[in-house]
Order: structure tokens, then C-alpha cells, then sequence
């Protein structure tokens, strides 16, 4: 009988143990986590490029400067923006997890790295060199980078992270959109489930503050244009919220096989218990108002979970704070909630550190991970006067000391792609 | 006579958003909601977005949700050319 | 456990539109590698590619979708158009949910993005398309798939360069062991326009020659760089049981066993990883290496990739140990399509009974021993095969096909 038939029937747990993430507002787990509580926002004007052409000209920006985390100049030319913001994150959560990257079995050791838009801001720059600033169709390549190829097919953000790791297990980038950190992670439970690895440096990034990526949100109107008042501009659920505000960074997690973990006495965060994905078959970019697909992702996590749905204590919403998404994703919670809908607090921490597109759904396992360690729920920055369409427990303004045994964190995203996962504590094991 | 006309229009939607097959953007349209047309939002805004451009008007965010149909803002981007004229 | 067949196969590629015509001039050795003509390839390095010819969107979609989609989705729609009508499948008349859509890619909608890239650069933000937003991103196939054909069930996107497509398909398989009861699976990729062959270019790896015969060689020891193309293929994806409950329609066979790998970085000083991948797919499947008819290999035309390769399979299967095919060497290497459409090589290989010919090598180096399937198709019982592809940068991939039960 082949590993992966007998693991299956052995019915193998998933947890985290060790989280790195890169967010706007601070590098590092801690630091994450303490701007998240303190419902702080790292929203501001766009300083990577003049921003003054542009519709929307605010975004999260990470003050991150990678010689600080030891990228070599060689790693630097080689590495896009988010291929970086990956090894670093991948880096911290490896150290975190307790294990010496030694001690990582290679071959069953595996990669799962989510990202929406891969390499476009390396993509971008290096166009613009060939293009002579867009004026050539026929773009010139003597002048293209020798790293060019590795912007073009965003794999390379695996290949980095796997070297990191020395993992030599199954390896891939998961690019679902939106929903691709939840689905990198989503994958990355599949692979310890069926037996394909042990250990997976899984979680996702993404680098898309660039002219290119505020442009195509810009045309279709996504983006805030709060634009005098920046650090208030990202207003999940909010009446007065005018769209989201485009974010960057990464979150990477040591997610491994229980039992593994346990012999080794390492430190659980948390345990993955359950994930779905559905889709909308709708619409590109619009949602259907009645959040069926996202309740029915919703469910089938929880089922997966084998928790029942009033067990759920948290839900860290996808809450992008554009007059849709709020709207059909309170309309989803409820459908699947029911009337516990009502009872527990549901916030998004977009509100702080804005939408960081495929990375966000990573970051937001991350905080779900600590509310479950440290019993504090995240709160909604800058929700003042709700919605009257969204009336749920969104935590305003304060974080709040709560313990947490179950939590739920969902995906919106482009494609019309909807995911769910439930994470556990100690507290609640089967 | 009008700076933008519905047929102006037509050629804008059918290049911005293509046609259905079962809705022919001929006869008498003009007061058929771009919905019933077969145009979502996102197709409104590729077209008002050259409108924008092409006739160097500026529209606001809510025109794709205010404006139903063609001969609506047919009607409005000839008053915003007026009123730049 | 479930097992996954696969019952209808959407071909879109460079010597053949469709199955049939794709099947038979890779039979015949017809090649589709030819002179780039979607632009004016002159001034580059790099001037043959495999181009799908005769592909008119416009004849297969809606005019509704045309301007909102970039080539490479006008052709990943068709395939899975014509997969679904191969396996006589009418998705208006399953439960939504119940269908999923797995693709892999690798460049996204290329050539949507240079235009709109050139639309902000030369002109400015506002001439930026609405659709840029997804028109261009890794996800577009799978998203618009799924919207056309009304599929809301489990979803998937994976990159891992050529790899991605059996990365995909076993992807596909776990939706299905989950409880989904048909997946649409594949990949179909395009970047040959000027700025995604300039992105290429850079890796070292295409073959800079004109002479269209000899210029994409796996295995030859005058090997020098692939020639890239485009298109691949969607697969209809079905638990075993339900699709022979479908009557009289043909499953072509059983994706029984895959693996990934991961190979350590160059200079590290340890072994590729190809070959455990094989090992691995071979025991999910619950054959040994005896039971393979024949492996369709990944063939980079790369020496020092062909040598990686050829080793891992001498490994395996002994020195001449097994037929070894690349018909890609006829369309180019199609990133994130090649690995499905040699699935559907493989799968019609076991219906026919005939392995297809890897082109322009006339004889493999006598270093690599492999039994090189070259010169023409060769009869014989296939029951049994080995897929393999290699993702740029380390990513090993396999999976072994079977026929279906009778």
C-alpha cells in the first residue's frame, strides 16, 4: 500500500507552529500582532512612486528594508519584492517553529506559497526599461535582466522559499487571487492529510504597489479616493466606506503533522481543521448579493472541522470595505451562521493594514493563529457609523480580550473564488 | 445636433464589451436598460472610462450605477460637454 | 477511495485544433513549430515558436467575452468547451456545486497585460483597461471557466511552470475524493507576444535556432534549448463509478498515482529529485516500474536537464528499460498547458494502442540509453504510463495513467 492510502485512513492533523509574517505597519510577527490590537492603521500615501496621476493614491506600505534581514546583493538582484517579503517571512517562521532548518526533513518537507499577482512590480520596472517607457511594442530584450524569467512565472517565489528551507517535498505557488493565501494554506493541509509531506513552509505574498496594479483598480473603482485622509481611509463596513485600500506584505507559517509536532514538543499555535473553497460562477468581479457560495465554503469547512457552527467564536471577516463585498459577506456569514451570526464578533484587520490581495488571506491564518493564543480579538479600526446592511458584532475601534477556541477566516476574491478555514485551539481537540 | 449620440454610444459599447448574441444593438434601444442589454457594471465602466477619455469629459464614480439606460447617458455626457464647452 | 477517470479531453494546440487533428499529426510527426508570425520576431534572439494557427475566437465565443479576455482564456474557454462536449457532459444539467474547475498557469494573460502596461506607460492611467484587474492574473482561466459553465464547486490555481499541469490534475483528483463529482482540469498558457518572449529569453534555455527540424532536440546530443509555444488542454474529470454510470461514453483512463518534488539548488552538492518523484507516483498507484508501457517525458532539450532526466528514468526502469516519448517536441514547450496536453497523448496512447514520435532527434545520445520513440508512431499494447514535467527552477512532477477497468 502506497504512504499517501495509509496516511489517509490514519486521519493525520495539521497545526501551526511557527508564524512569520511581513506586514505595513511593522516586520514581524510581534510587531504585526501588537499594531492589529492596538487598532492602529499603517495606511498612508503612496511614497514608492508619484502617486499624483492616480484616482486612488493611498495604500499599506511595509517600511522593509531587506538588507536589514540579511538578503544578500546577489538575493536582492534576483528577487522580486515579494519573493523577498516570502523569504524573510519563511526565515522568521521557521526559527519560530522551534525546528533548525537542518532538522527539516528535506524530502518530506513542502512548499505551498499563495500570490495573486506574483512578481508585477519587478514585471513593471523591467517593461518599462525594454518598452522605452511603453513607447515600443516590439520591446527591446537586450535589455532584459537575467532574472526576468523568474518575474515572468511567479514559481520562483517557491523555488526561494523551498531553498530557505531545504525542502525537496512537493512544491508550488498557489495564485487564486484574492483567496490565494487561504488556498496555499488550504493545500498545504491537503498534502500533510494525504501523507505527501510531514512539514510545510506554506503561507503567501504579494508586492502590488506599483503604477500597473493602482491603475486597473483605479479603472474600475475599487480603491478608496479618500485620499486627504489616508490613515482613515480603509472603513470595513463602515456606511461611509468608499473601497479598499491596496496593501502589500506576506505571512508564512510552519504548518506540520500533529503528531510530529507533539514528539518534538514544539509549540502549537494552533490546529487547521477544516477548508473549502467554491466559486461563484458569476462574475469576474462582482459578488451575487445573497453570499451563497461564500456560506457554502463556509459550511463545508466547518464541516470538514466536524464542529458545529455555533461552536465558531471569531470570524476574521474578509471585510475589504468596498460597498459589495461588506454587504454580501455579512449576507454569507449569516446564511451560514444563523442566528450565532449575531452573537460573536467578526472583524477585518484590512481596516489596519489595508488589502494585500493574495497575501492578505495568509496574514489574516496568522492573526486567527494568535487570537486563538493569546485570546484577544483583533478589532475594525475606523468603524464608526455601521452600515445599516451590516449589522453584525464588527468590534469597532478596541480589540477585545476574548478567549478564542474556534475561529473561521474567509476569502473574496477576483474570479468570483470564496474560501473558508477553521483553526482551533487546545481547547477544542478531537 | 449633439456632440454624442446613441450611435456613438453603440460603437463604443460593442468595442468596449462586445455584443450578445441574443440582443442586436440595433432598433430602437435607447430606453432599454443596459442590464436588459447585457452590459454589467464592469462593462459600463470600460465604456465610460473611453467616453471619459475620448471626449475628455470627466464623470463621476456613480455614473455606472445612477444611469440605467443608453439615452440616459447619452443625455448626460452631452450636458457635461455643454457645460465644458 | 475515489478514483479519478478522465472522461473528455479539450486539445487547443499548435499542430492540431481539436482532438482529432491533434492527435493525428501527432502521429504522423507533423510539427506545428514554425516562424513566429504574431509579430515581427526579427529583431530577436529567438524566432520560432509553436503558434496555434487558425484559432478564431470569434467563431467559438461570445462577442461579449472577446474584449475582456486575453488569448491564451479565449483558448482555455474553447477547451473546455469541447471537453465537456467530448464527455457529453451538460454542466446546466448537474448540481453547481458539484463542479469544480483546477488549472495551472504560468504567465497569466501576457500580451493583455503588455498592452495595457503600454496603454499606462505611452499614455497614461486613465487609458487602462477595466478589465487589466483580471484579464491578465494567474487565476483568469480558472475564474472565467467557471463562470461560463456555471461551476461553484471546490477551485484551484496552481504555478509550478511546466509542472503546474499535473500539479493540476492531482489537484483535481482530491476535489474529487472529497466529494466533487466533476472537475475540469488543465492548463492552456500564452506568452508569445514581445514582451512576454523578451521575459524568456533571459533563462538560457530557448533554442536560438532557425531550422525548425532541428531546433527543439530532447535527448539529442546536439541539443540545444527549447522552442516555446502555446495552447494545452482541458480534461473532464470524474469519479470512476459515476462516469461508467454515464452509458455508453468513453473514459479514457485513470489518473492512479502522482508525486511532486522538489530538486535541492544548483551547487548544493545533493541529488536531483526526479527520481524519487517517480518512485513516489509509481507507489501511489500501486504499480512497479515493470507494469509502464511508457513514459511521456518532460524533454527540455537541455543537456544538462536531458541528463538529469534520462538518469532518473534509467534509474527506474533500467538502461532501455521502458519507451520513452516527447511529442512535444512538435508544438514547443507550452509552460503550464504542455504536461496536460501530453496527458492527453498518454490517454489516447492507451485508446489507440501507439506511441507517438519525438521529432527531430533522430537518435537520443547513446549516453542517456533510453529506447527513444523516433522516426514514426510505435504499435503496442499500452496500458500503463508515466507522464513526467519539470517546472523551471527545481519542480519535478509525475503521474502515472492506467487504462480504465473494463
Amino acid at each position: 500500500m502506497s504512504p499517501s492510502r495509509s496516511y489517509q485512513a490514519g486521519g493525520r492533523r495539521v497545526v501551526i507552529t511557527g508564524i512569520g509574517v511581513i506586514a505595513p505597519g511593522g516586520i514581524g510577527a510581534k510587531r504585526f500582532w501588537e499594531l492589529i490590537t492596538s487598532g492602529q492603521t499603517a495606511t498612508r500615501s503612496i511614497t514608492f512612486f508619484d502617486p499624483t496621476p492616480y484616482r486612488s493614491r493611498i495604500a499599506a506600505e511595509c517600511d522593509f528594508v531587506p538588507e536589514q534581514h540579511g538578503l544578500s546583493p546577489q538575493e536582492l538582484r534576483r528577487m522580486d519584492r515579494a519573493a523577498q517579503f516570502a523569504v524573510v517571512s519563511a526565515r522568521e517562521a521557521i526559527a519560530d517553529s522551534g525546528i533548525e532548518p537542518e532538522q527539516l526533513p528535506a524530502d518530506r518537507t513542502g512548499v505551498s506559497i499563495g500570490s495573486a499577482v506574483g512578481c508585477t512590480m519587478s514585471l513593471e520596472r523591467e517593461y518599462a526599461v525594454v518598452s522605452d517607457g511603453g513607447r515600443r511594442w516590439l520591446v527591446d530584450h537586450s535589455y532584459g535582466v537575467p532574472a526576468l524569467y523568474d518575474y515572468l512565472v511567479p514559481s520562483s517565489l517557491a523555488r526561494e522559499v523551498a531553498w530557505v528551507a531545504g525542502a525537496e517535498g512537493p512544491a508550488t505557488v498557489v495564485s487564486a487571487g484574492c483567496t490565494s493565501g487561504l488556498d496555499a494554506v488550504g493545500y498545504a493541509v491537503d498534502l500533510i492529510r494525504e501523507g505527501s509531506a510531514d512539514v510545510m513552509i506554506a503561507g503567501a505574498t504579494d508586492a502590488p504597489i506599483s503604477p500597473i496594479t493602482v491603475a486597473c483598480f483605479d479603472a474600475i473603482k475599487a480603491t478608496s479616493p479618500r485620499n486627504d485622509d489616508p490613515q482613515h481611509a480603509s472603513r470595513p463596513f463602515d456606511k461611509s466606506r468608499n473601497g479598499f485600500v491596496l496593501g502589500e506584505g506576506a505571512a508564512v507559517l510552519v504548518v506540520e503533522e500533529f503528531d510530529r509536532a507533539r514528539r518534538r514538543g514544539a509549540h502549537i499555535y494552533a490546529e487547521i481543521k477544516g477548508f473549502a473553497s467554491r466559486c461563484n460562477a458569476y462574475h469576474m468581479t462582482g459578488l451575487r448579493p445573497d453570499g451563497r457560495e461564500m456560506a457554502e465554503a463556509i459550511t463545508a469547512a466547518l464541516a470538514e472541522a466536524k464542529l458545529d457552527r455555533t461552536e465558531v467564536d471569531y470570524v476574521n471577516a474578509h471585510g475589504s470595505g468596498t460597498k459589495q463585498n461588506d454587504r454580501h459577506e455579512t449576507a454569507a456569514v449569516k446564511r451560514s451562521l444563523g442566528h450565532h451570526a449575531r452573537t460573536i464578533p467578526m472583524s477585518s484587520i484590512k481596516s489596519m493594514i489595508g488589502h494585500s490581495l493574495g497575501a492578505i488571506g495568509a496574514i489574516e491564518i496568522a492573526a486567527c493563529a494568535l487570537a486563538v493564543e493569546y485570546g484577544v480579538v483583533p478589532p475594525t479600526a475606523n468603524l464608526h457609523t455601521p452600515d445599516p446592511e451590516c449589522d453584525l458584532d464588527y468590534v469597532p475601534i478596541t480589540a477585545r480580550e476574548q478567549r478564542v477556541d474556534v475561529a473561521l477566516t474567509v476569502g473574496s476574491g477576483f474570479g468570483g473564488f470564496q474560501s473558508a478555514m477553521v483553526l482551533t485551539g487546545s481547547g477544542v481537540r478531537s | 445636433m449633439s456632440a454624442f449620440t446613441l450611435n456613438d454610444l453603440i460603437t463604443i459599447m460593442r468595442r468596449c464589451a462586445g455584443e450578445l448574441d441574443e440582443v442586436q444593438l440595433t432598433g430602437d434601444i435607447a430606453d432599454v436598460p443596459f442590464q436588459d442589454l447585457g452590459y454589467d457594471s464592469l462593462a459600463l465602466l470600460e465604456a465610460t472610462g473611453w467616453i471619459a477619455r475620448e471626449y475628455a469629459v470627466s464623470l463621476p464614480d456613480d455614473v455606472v450605477t445612477s444611469i440605467e439606460t443608453p439615452a440616459e447617458l447619452v443625455a448626460f455626457v452631452n450636458e457635461k460637454l455643454d457645460r465644458a464647452a | 477511495m475515489s478514483i479519478a477517470a478522465i472522461t473528455g479531453v479539450g486539445v487547443v494546440a499548435p499542430n492540431g485544433l481539436g482532438t482529432a487533428e491533434y492527435w493525428s499529426a501527432t502521429l504522423n510527426g507533423t510539427s506545428g513549430i514554425d516562424r513566429i508570425t504574431r509579430f515581427d520576431a526579427s529583431s530577436y534572439p529567438v524566432q520560432l515558436a509553436g503558434e496555434v494557427s487558425g484559432f478564431a475566437a470569434e467563431a467559438h465565443l461570445p462577442s461579449r467575452l472577446l474584449p475582456q479576455t486575453d488569448h491564451m482564456t479565449r483558448m482555455a474557454l474553447v477547451a473546455a468547451d469541447w471537453a465537456l462536449a467530448d464527455a457529453a457532459v451538460q454542466p446546466g444539467e448537474m448540481p453547481e456545486f458539484d463542479m469544480g474547475v483546477v488549472t495551472a498557469s504560468a504567465s497569466g494573460g501576457f500580451e493583455f497585460g503588455q498592452r495595457e502596461l503600454e496603454n499606462l506607460w505611452g499614455r497614461g492611467p486613465e487609458y487602462v483597461s477595466a478589465y487589466q484587474s483580471f484579464a491578465w492574473f494567474y487565476a483568469v482561466n480558472t475564474g472565467q471557466i467557471s463562470i461560463r459553465n456555471g461551476m461553484r464547486g471546490p477551485s484551484g490555481v496552481l504555478v509550478s511552470e511546466q509542472a503546474g499541469g499535473l500539479d493540476a490534475l492531482a489537484h483535481a483528483r482530491r476535489h474529487l475524493r472529497k466529494g466533487t463529482r466533476l472537475v475540469l482540469t488543465g492548463g492552456v498558457d500564452s506568452s508569445l507576444c514581445p514582451w512576454g518572449l523578451t521575459a524568456q529569453i533571459p533563462s538560457g534555455l530557448l533554442s536560438r535556432s532557425t531550422e525548425r527540424g532541428r531546433a527543439y532536440l530532447p535527448f539529442d546530443a546536439a541539443a540545444q534549448g527549447y522552442v516555446p509555444g502555446e495552447g494545452g488542454a482541458i480534461l473532464v474529470m470524474e469519479e470512476l463509478e459515476i462516469a461508467k454510470a454515464g452509458c455508453d461514453r468513453p473514459i479514457y483512463g485513470v489518473l492512479a498515482g502522482y508525486a511532486s518534488t522538489f530538486d535541492p539548488p544548483p551547487r548544493s552538492g545533493r541529488q536531483p529529485r526526479l527520481r524519487r518523484a517517480i518512485e513516489l507516483a509509481l507507489s501511489d498507484a500501486g504499480v512497479v516500474a515493470d507494469d509502464v508501457d511508457a513514459v511521456f517525458a518532460d524533454g527540455a532539450g537541455v543537456a544538462e536537464l536531458d541528463r538529469v532526466e534520462a538518469a532518473a528514468i534509467s534509474a527506474v526502469f533500467g538502461p532501455y528499460g521502458v519507451p520513452v516519448t516527447v511529442p512535444k517536441s512538435m508544438t514547443g514547450r507550452l509552460f503550464s498547458g504542455g504536461a496536460a496536453l501530453d496527458v492527453v497523448a498518454a490517454l489516447l496512447s492507451i485508446r489507440d494502442g501507439v506511441l507517438p514520435p519525438t521529432v527531430g532527434t533522430g537518435r537520443p545520445a547513446p549516453e542517456y540509453q533510453l529506447d527513444l520513440v523516433t522516426g514514426a508512431a510505435r504499435p503496442g499494447t499500452v496500458r500503463t504510463v508515466l507522464v513526467l514535467a519539470r517546472g523551471y527552477g527545481g519542480f519535478n512532477s509525475a503521474v502515472v495513467l492506467t487504462a480504465p477497468q473494463v
